[in-house]
């Protein structure tokens, strides 16, 4: 196990004061050896000759990350078999899936399945912490967070039905159908919200019946979409109204919250590809990275970088101490670390010329991984539009 | 108990409230009111003792100038002397002899003597070390006649002393060619005029040196040392840059913002969607800048820095041009045309036409925009550096 609480109860906040934007000594033990792990354990060539492959998900590198390092239980409190600690430190190993384009379920199930299950205190929670058990809330990828509870239970695309004829007490049916979902492939779990009376939170087995998961043809390849469709397939009650509606709400904000760190990481390693390649390929006699045209783009990039870690940290500060600023930081930090992603990603493809727009260099991986993850959890814009909202500027 | 710093904290109260038992600011003279309080070393605390501190961390200042605001005791009126105590101060400290230290250190904390800085030149903006304004020794090598030209000079209509950067060598490549001086601005031979600038005004002057005398023992370093003690001047420039703590909206993302509150006939959906694109974007560059913060406080000086600068100038660039075209009809208007020479600037008590125009300097001044993009480039991603023609030759042979 890696990641320790200690730093969370000195990190209480002043009012109006930022808070600690840096990383700790222990966040950065934790990024070094899941940074190492990554490198070693799936390097750019699996990622990319998976990525063609039905089996897009890589199983053995879920679970050196899940469990081996313990980082599925990061979120989850010690009673549940977790390691107790924030968003900072999940933010981190965000940041690293990120940096290698993992192909890992690690935001779906570790982040936004964890963080909507968190409120519930269900015993799926120490399967979670273990590894032993992967869930996926089943929301389209695109989806934005709602504003509230009760924004969050609003009907979706799954409805409670009638019980069928010797069902169990307390056993409900589910119909309906909900596209796009992230990480759903690789669940053992779904954790689906369906509208009904009252609206609710339950528990699908995946290898239920009635259950079908469609893999989609996705833009990312190395997290590839579902459509989920279910068929009076059994559910569990987790929680219903408002606490259902506040598990909704939990995951999809600490999921861009957490997704933004993780462009963050896949801006990072970007800036750092290219800078690594501009130094070494030569035209003209002359290295290309001493040409001020690219230089001072790649200073921009640099620049984009270091304004996205700021936000993304703040968002992660944020929910870690359950500042009242939440929905400001989740929103910028969303939208800085989307365009920054994006804008790394795309001036890599550039700079690396002819050689960056082949199938066979790893460029193109970290832009789908970038413009999916910036569309996915609401697009920089809508996150603008909320922080409009937000900060009392309204539309003209 | 008590941590160090607290324990600190606590004995420079006491220090300040003895020597306002001692000195009464309300019926001494201000200069020498601010004389006891720098031979107290209440000065600047992170100073040496006997020159207006206590060698103490720089962190407990504000507890001091706190207590002294509490108490309605004069301050050195620190906007007026900016260039002092930001970059004089600081290179006098580093490279200054101890005769020097004694010398200027106290007239410059309490405002008696005001600085100003010599540096760039109608030839030399981007390219300071190509600088051509000579220093030549006499023959007794007691005293340098400079002659040459000065531009962009703050405040020198009110200085007593520059800090001048001359060549005192064109034999050799221009940067071991400088040597670095504070030079006495009453003496013959210096002549300061106002530059006006596109706004109207002339915060900046341009100093004329027509064979000013220069003691030698007025030199700070080494001779052909200068381009090392103007590097120690330029990086304090660029942490006063860097500025302090401000809240949400406190800069012009608030102008703008309230703009946008009280004029909702003014809205359209092109300036809002502008308007919070530039608003997120001032927001997360304060965070950043709170983040850089931190790590300095905690001696992990980052290279975020030079981004601060560029960041700051695009955001207040692009914010005052929003603000400009949200005026509408009055964006036509102009506050005042005539030219005037204000000791600060001041940024938020003119109309949106001055800012939008002053905000055009940002980019430029305290180093260019593009000039801080190479210096990211290269020192913070260690790309190569750009093919130079300026290298290995003689300044007196470069073309000009």
């Amino acid at each position: 196990m890696t990641a320790t609480t200690d730093r969370r109860s000195a990190r209480t906040q002043r009012p109006g004061t930022v808070p600690d934007l840096r990383y700790t000594d222990a966040e950065e033990e934790l990024r070094a050896v899941v940074r190492a792990m990554l490198a070693e354990r799936s390097p750019w060539p699996e990622v990319l000759a998976r990525a063609e492959t039905s089996e897009a998900g890589d199983p053995a590198l879920w679970r050196a990350l899940a469990t081996d390092l313990g980082c599925a239980g990061l979120l989850i409190p010690e009673d549940h078999g977790g390691a107790g600690a924030s968003c900072r430190e999940a933010a981190v190993v965000a940041e690293e899936t990120g940096y290698a384009v993992a192909p890992v379920p690690y935001l779906g199930s570790s982040v936004v399945a964890t963080a909507a299950l968190l409120g519930t205190g269900d015993d799926m929670l120490s399967g979670l912490a273990s590894g032993q058990v992967t869930a996926a809330l089943v929301v389209p990828f695109a989806q934005p967070p709602p504003r509230n509870v009760h924004a969050a239970a609003r009907p979706g695309g799954i409805r409670a039905v009638l019980p069928r004829p010797g069902d169990a007490p307390g056993l409900v049916r589910l119909s309906g159908q909900v596209s796009g979902v992230a990480d759903a492939l690789a669940a053992d779990v779904f954790l689906v919200p369906a509208d009904g009376v009252p609206f609710g939170l339950y528990a699908v087995d995946a290898a239920a019946d009635g259950v079908t998961c469609m893999p989609v043809v996705s833009l990312d390849a190395t997290r590839p979409l579902a459509d989920l469709a279910l068929d009076g397939a059994p559910g569990r009650r987790l929680a219903v109204n408002e606490e259902a509606g506040g598990c909704v709400l939990a995951g999809l904000t600490v999921g861009a919250a957490v997704l933004a760190s993780e462009l963050l990481g896949v801006a990072q390693r970007c800036l750092d590809m290219t800078v690594a390649y501009v130094k070494e390929r030569r035209q003209f006699a002359r290295p290309v990275g001493s040409f001020q045209a690219l230089k001072h783009r790649l200073a921009d990039v640099w620049i984009a970088v270091t304004q996205a870690r700021a936000a993304a940290r703040y968002a992660a500060a944020c929910l870690a101490e359950s500042n009242p600023d939440i929905p400001v930081a989740v929103a910028l930090a969303k939208a800085a670390c989307g365009e920054a992603a994006v804008l790394a990603a795309q001036e890599c493809v550039q700079m690396h010329g002819g050689i960056g727009f082949t199938w066979e260099h790893p460029a193109h991986l970290l832009l789908k991984r970038a413009k999916s993850g910036s569309l996915a959890f609401g697009t920089p814009d809508r996150h603008r539009a909320e922080l409009a909202r937000l900060v009392n500027l309204p539309p003209a | 108990m008590l941590t160090g710093e607290q324990t600190q904290a606590e004995d420079l109260r006491k220090r300040v409230r003895d020597l306002l038992a001692s000195r009464d600011p309300a019926a001494l003279p201000r200069l020498e009111f601010l004389r006891a309080r720098f031979d107290a070393g209440l000065a600047w605390v992170h100073y040496p003792p006997g020159l207006g501190g206590l060698g103490l961390p720089r962190s407990l200042q504000p507890v001091v100038d706190a207590e002294f605001a509490a108490a309605g005791a004069p301050d050195n009126d620190p906007a007026r002397i900016g260039i002092g105590l930001g970059m004089a101060a600081p290179t006098i400290l580093a490279y200054g002899t101890e005769e020097q230290k004694e010398r200027w250190l106290r007239p410059l904390w309490i405002g008696e003597e005001v600085w100003c800085q010599l540096f760039s030149e109608p030839g030399a903006g981007s390219d300071l070390a190509g600088l051509a304004t000579r220093a030549v020794r006499d023959e007794a090598g007691e005293r340098w006649l400079v002659t040459g030209q000065k531009v962009w000079t703050s405040i020198a209509h009110a200085a007593r002393w520059g800090l001048l950067l001359a060549r005192t060598d064109p034999d050799v490549p221009k940067h071991v060619g400088l040597t670095y001086f504070a030079c006495d601005m009453t003496v013959p031979g210096v002549e300061v005029r106002p530059l006006r600038q596109l706004t109207g005004e002339a915060e900046f002057n341009e100093v004329f040196l027509a064979e000013a005398a220069v003691r030698d023992a007025d030199r700070i370093g080494e001779v052909g040392e200068g381009w090392r003690v103007a590097q120690a001047t330029l990086m304090n420039e660029r942490v006063a840059i860097g500025g302090g703590a401000v809240p949400r909206e406190g800069g012009m993302a608030g102008v703008a913002a309230a703009a946008w509150r009280d004029r909702p006939e003014r809205r359209t959906p092109g300036l809002h969607d502008r308007l919070i694109r530039l608003w997120a974007d001032a927001e997360v560059a304060r965070l950043a800048g709170a983040r850089l913060r931190q790590q300095l406080a905690a001696g992990q000086p980052g290279p975020e820095g030079s981004a601060a600068k560029i960041v700051f100038a695009r955001l207040n660039q692009d914010l005052s041009a929003w603000d400009l075209e949200f005026a509408g009809a009055d964006g036509l208007r102009y506050d005042d045309w005539s030219l005037r020479r204000p000791e600060a600037v001041s940024f938020f008590g003119r109309g949106p036409g001055y800012r939008y125009l002053r905000a055009r300097g940002n980019s430029i001044e305290g180093g260019t925009s593009e000039i801080l993009r190479g210096i990211i480039a290269e020192r913070v991603l260690g790309l190569p550096a750009e093919a130079r023609a300026d290298t290995g030759v003689p300044w007196k042979d470069l073309p000009r």
